[in-house]
């Protein structure tokens, strides 16, 4: 198995070229919210290991807040670029495919940014940059893009087959229909019109390290309980008081953010979303998050690395990043639907995780005991993510027209084709799938 | 207990489909003079939903859009307290269209009325028993009215006796709207059990709804002007509120085209060895002769199903309504995008019904899933729509639908009419989500088979499939089915409560 990477380059714009900037990434899309695979500056199409990519301008509204809130000066941060990608393999290979067939772009918009000179090493720049996320998640660990267009040929040619072979399929059973498939496939596959590359061996010192770190965080915590234990009802208090008094601030979009960022959605079956905002003061909202996030993270690494995280199983990918000294945090995902559906999902599916972490921003719909009401107050909270959200201004999907739900049927009908040996209920389950 | 509804200040559509009114016309209007429209509105004979007997044999109602407000005089920030979806519009900005599926022969450029330009101000609904809808208009159309308005159009109605064109029983399904109050709703509570009861707040405003939240809506302080005669906020002590007993409608001409629908329905029935009428009533969900469910009944009652009415009409919803899907998680009794699936797919908040908080909470991490699909499309309650909608044109049964269609064949079709209170997360999440996605449910390549544009979308080139599962064997897939509905027109209108069309009416006169 091959597992995904990603990177995130964040760099300070240089004032003076900023509207050159917005242009420049403007020119990658044919229109606003469609991009060019092919543009001239990153061809994104051209990398057969990226999985999604965008380039985003953090131009936070909502830094006022703080002050709005809690009387503290806002902070004044740098307006910034944010590059994204995941992507198959390791970051450094990644980084220096980038730098070899993208590089004279990649140079024209990084030198925009704060301390990028022409002509310095693409690679290393970039990887100084880097920011690692609290949390991430990869709708399927290790599913390859290669592996998606595979199976997504597969299905189409199997469609396709029995639409014209419809009459002789029409009265065959499970077992029978399987075996027919597998036999026309395997003359396919032979007259190489398709294929299904075999899964490539796990690194090794990936595989190490992600089971070091499926044990160590259970034992850490193992260690740590009665210490969290004690802390518990102190932890408890401090949470109720903040929560009782902590401020909201959510009130709907002006019309012309809305449709700013409208503009942006809904061409592919698949939607960006890049949200920022600040933490609430303190150091305890702050380690809170922290912990709550490291938690997360251990489950989206080892538990929920299949199709789905908790119910929801639209997001393809997503992460958390702390930014400006934990005093920020980013959220990025690719979701299929439009956002009214992806935030219903949230709500319904998944309100209580949305709650113990965005509760921790900068006047989120009051919460309680950090899981309960928050986005159950549901237009307070749609209004609050719209109001965070960012125009992304650039974003690239590597396989339009299929959700998430998509890759997953698609690879459970190649398992299916791959095993000689199914049980009649499996038979029945793999038929249904067409 | 709480406050009962005072039915005098809500207008009758929320509550009846004033069904024995056969007739019926709606009115698209513009404002031409606002003193004289405002003095119309001031003593319009409005229904209301108050229950008398006998029944009235004429009724009219009033709803206005955004332009209307504004022609009316009512003030920019009162306007301003309305949702977005409908300070917006329905074809306002072509995101919205994109996301309703209005692109291509459903484009709002195309409409006969409510694109650019043509957005009527106001629509006035008069309903009458037969025969008697000549007589109510003129009484309407009084020397107020004729000086107040210009008439944009008329949207006629024709009654094919409870069967939409196509030739199935509509209005079988709808949701109970809990007009005592007594339903009670957490926000952070999940329903585990389908039913079809929905809070009041889901159609009308200024109560809560389905969260135990009020949604949204205009609310003014008591010293404003004219606010005085309007309802208190329940929500909100000390204001005066707009919204209260009002609701949005969606109203959409929707054109049928009767005859590639059964032509089309007809080969495939043939083709793909179907009997009787079996396509059409796949793409429904529904059987044609009576409107029975495709999926089989359930043992078990369904809350709000079969509690209201005489004996026989609690029958006859138990025999057609007390189903949900979880029997048939493939879709091989009823097809996954079959209309009324897609329309409603009767889940609750939580698949695989948990029994036991341990189960609950496993189902709430994403464990224990016994099928693709059951959690898909869940929590119908946020989505539900009240639909009132009447036919256009003269009816064509299903036999006349297979001949060749003669010179100038008359358009026909559906007035779809929607009441919900929140625009965004019931119709048009309905209509983008459930009706026009190409994905719904785990499907792929197609939409609605009734309502879908079959526009293709990136990455899929077709979208103009339909399946049908079934049980162990290959599904059924049709191909290259062709469109059968086009949006003509439509506008998304706020339907006020009495008091607040009395505050509406005299609003901007100063
Ligand atoms: C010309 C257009 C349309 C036709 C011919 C049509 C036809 C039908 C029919 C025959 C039924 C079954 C009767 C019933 O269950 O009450 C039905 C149900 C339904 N339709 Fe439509 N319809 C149309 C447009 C729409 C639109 C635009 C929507 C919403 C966006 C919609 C939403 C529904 C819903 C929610 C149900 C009830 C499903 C249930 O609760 O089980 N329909 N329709």
């Amino acid at each position: 198995m091959m597992p995904q990477a990603n990177v995130l380059v964040i760099a300070p714009l240089r004032p003076e070229r900023e509207a050159e900037l917005r242009g420049l990434l403007a020119s990658m899309n044919f229109v606003p919210g469609q991009v060019n695979p092919a543009n001239a500056l990153v061809p994104f199409g051209q990398f057969s290991q990226i999985h999604v990519a965008r380039f985003v301008i953090l131009d936070d509204q909502t830094t006022g807040d703080l002050q709005k809130a809690y009387g503290i000066p806002a902070p004044k941060y740098p307006l910034s670029l944010a590059f994204l990608a995941d992507f198959d393999g390791p970051a450094d290979a990644f980084r220096a495919d980038l730098a070899k067939r993208a590089g004279k772009g990649l140079e024209r918009i990084f030198s925009c940014c704060d301390g990028f000179a022409p002509g310095a090493d693409l690679a290393g720049w970039m990887k100084e940059r880097e920011i690692s996320s609290a949390t991430n998640y990869v709708n399927w660990v290790g599913r390859t893009v290669t592996q998606i267009r595979e199976e997504d040929a597969l299905r189409l040619t199997i469609e396709s087959h029995l639409q014209a072979k419809s009459a002789a399929f029409a009265e065959k059973n499970p077992r029978e229909i399987h075996a027919t498939l597998r036999e026309f496939l395997q003359t396919e596959i032979r007259a190489g019109r398709l294929a299904l590359t075999p899964q490539p061996a796990t690194p090794f010192g990936w595989w190490l390290r992600n089971a070091a770190h499926f044990i160590a965080v259970p034992l850490l915590l193992l260690v740590l309980s009665p210490l969290l234990l004690l802390y518990l009802p102190f932890f408890a208090y401090q949470l109720r008081s903040r929560e009782k008094s902590d401020p909201e601030i959510a009130p709907r979009v002006e019309a012309c953010y809305e449709e700013q960022l409208a503009t942006l959605e809904d061409y592919d079956v698949t939607n960006q979303f890049t949200a920022m905002g600040s933490l609430k003061p303190g150091a305890f909202r702050r380690w809170t998050l922290i912990f709550l996030l490291w938690l997360l993270n251990w489950t989206t690494r080892h538990i929920y690395t299949r199709g789905q995280l908790a119910r929801v199983g639209t997001i393809h990918f997503a992460r958390w990043v702390f930014v400006n000294d934990r005093r920020r945090l980013l959220f990025a995902s690719n979701y299929d639907g439009a956002l009214e559906t992806y935030m219903d999902d949230f709500i319904n599916k998944v309100g209580w995780g949305l709650n113990l972490v965005f509760s921790n921003g900068v006047g989120y719909p009051t919460s309680r005991w950090l899981v309960l009401d928050g986005s159950k107050d549901e237009q307070k909270f749609k209004y609050f993510l719209r109001r965070h959200e960012l125009p992304t201004n650039v974003w690239y999907k590597a396989y339009p027209g299929l959700t998430a739900f998509d890759l997953k049927r698609n690879t459970l009908i190649r398992e299916g084709i791959e095993k000689t040996h199914l049980s009649e209920s499996e038979l029945r389950q793999w038929v249904a799938l067409f | 207990m709480l406050p009962a509804v005072d039915y005098s200040d809500v207008q009758g559509l929320v509550r009846f489909g004033f069904a024995n009114m056969t007739e019926a016309v709606y009115l698209l209007l513009n404002v031409r003079d606002p003193q004289a429209a405002r003095a119309w509105l001031a003593q319009a004979p409005v229904t209301t939903a108050t229950e008398t007997n006998p029944v009235p044999s004429t009724a009219l109602q009033v709803a206005f859009t955004r332009q209307g407000l504004e022609a009316l005089g009512v003030s920019d920030r009162v306007i301003a307290g309305f949702s977005a979806e409908f300070l917006s519009g329905m074809a306002g900005d072509a995101n919205r269209s994109r996301r309703l599926g209005d692109t291509g022969a459903n484009a709002p450029s195309a409409w006969e009325w409510g694109g650019s330009g043509r957005i009527p101000h106001m629509v006035a609904m008069l309903f009458a028993e037969r025969g008697r809808l000549d007589g109510w208009l003129r009484s309407i159309r009084g020397a107020w009215f004729l000086e107040g308005f210009n008439e944009m159009g008329w949207l006629t109605t024709s009654d094919l006796g409870g069967r939409e064109h196509f030739g199935f029983i509509d209005g079988i399904s709808q949701p109970l709207i809990d007009w005592n109050r007594t339903r009670t709703v957490s926000a952070n509570g999940n329903q585990l059990a389908y039913g079809n009861v929905a809070c009041l707040g889901e159609f009308l405003l200024g109560y809560p709804n389905e969260y135990n939240r009020y949604t949204d809506r205009p609310l003014l302080d008591s010293s404003d002007r004219g606010a005085e005669n309007l309802p208190n906020a329940e929500d909100q002590p000390g204001k005066r509120d707009l919204g209260k007993n009002g609701t949005y409608v969606v109203i959409r001409q929707l054109r049928q085209d009767v005859r590639a629908f059964w032509q089309y329905a007809d080969e495939a029935t043939r083709t793909a060895h179907e009997t009787g009428h079996g396509v059409a009533e796949a793409m429904v969900g529904r059987r044609l002769e009576d409107g029975a469910s495709l999926a089989p009944l359930s043992g078990a009652s369904i809350a709000g199903v079969g509690t209201t009415g005489s004996e026989a009409k609690r029958r006859q919803d138990v025999r057609l309504n007390q189903f949900n899907y979880a029997t048939d998680p493939d879709g091989t009794d009823c097809p996954l995008g079959a209309h009324v699936r897609r329309g409603n797919p009767r889940t609750p908040d939580l698949p695989g019904n948990p029994s036991g908080i341990l189960s609950e909470l496993m189902h709430m991490l994403g464990f224990g899933e016994t099928s693709l699909h059951e959690d898909l499309a869940a929590s119908v309650r946020f989505h539900r729509v009240l639909r009132r909608g009447r036919e256009y044109g003269p009816g064509l049964s299903p036999g006349e639908a297979i001949q060749p269609a003669p010179p100038g064949d008359p358009e026909r079709g559906l007035h779809f009419i929607a009441l919900n209170a929140n625009i965004e997360r019931q119709f048009e999440f309905v209509q983008n989500a459930w009706m026009a996605r190409t994905k719904f449910d785990g499907l792929t390549e197609e939409s609605d088979p009734l309502l879908g544009n079959r526009e293709p979308v990136r990455g899929c080139p077709f979208t103009n499939t339909f399946s049908i599962p079934r049980k162990g064997k290959v599904r059924k897939r049709l191909m290259e089915m062709p469109q059968f509905v086009t949006v003509r027109g439509g506008a998304y209108f706020f339907l006020p409560g009495i008091r607040a069309l009395r505050y509406l009416a005299e609003a901007g006169g100063a």
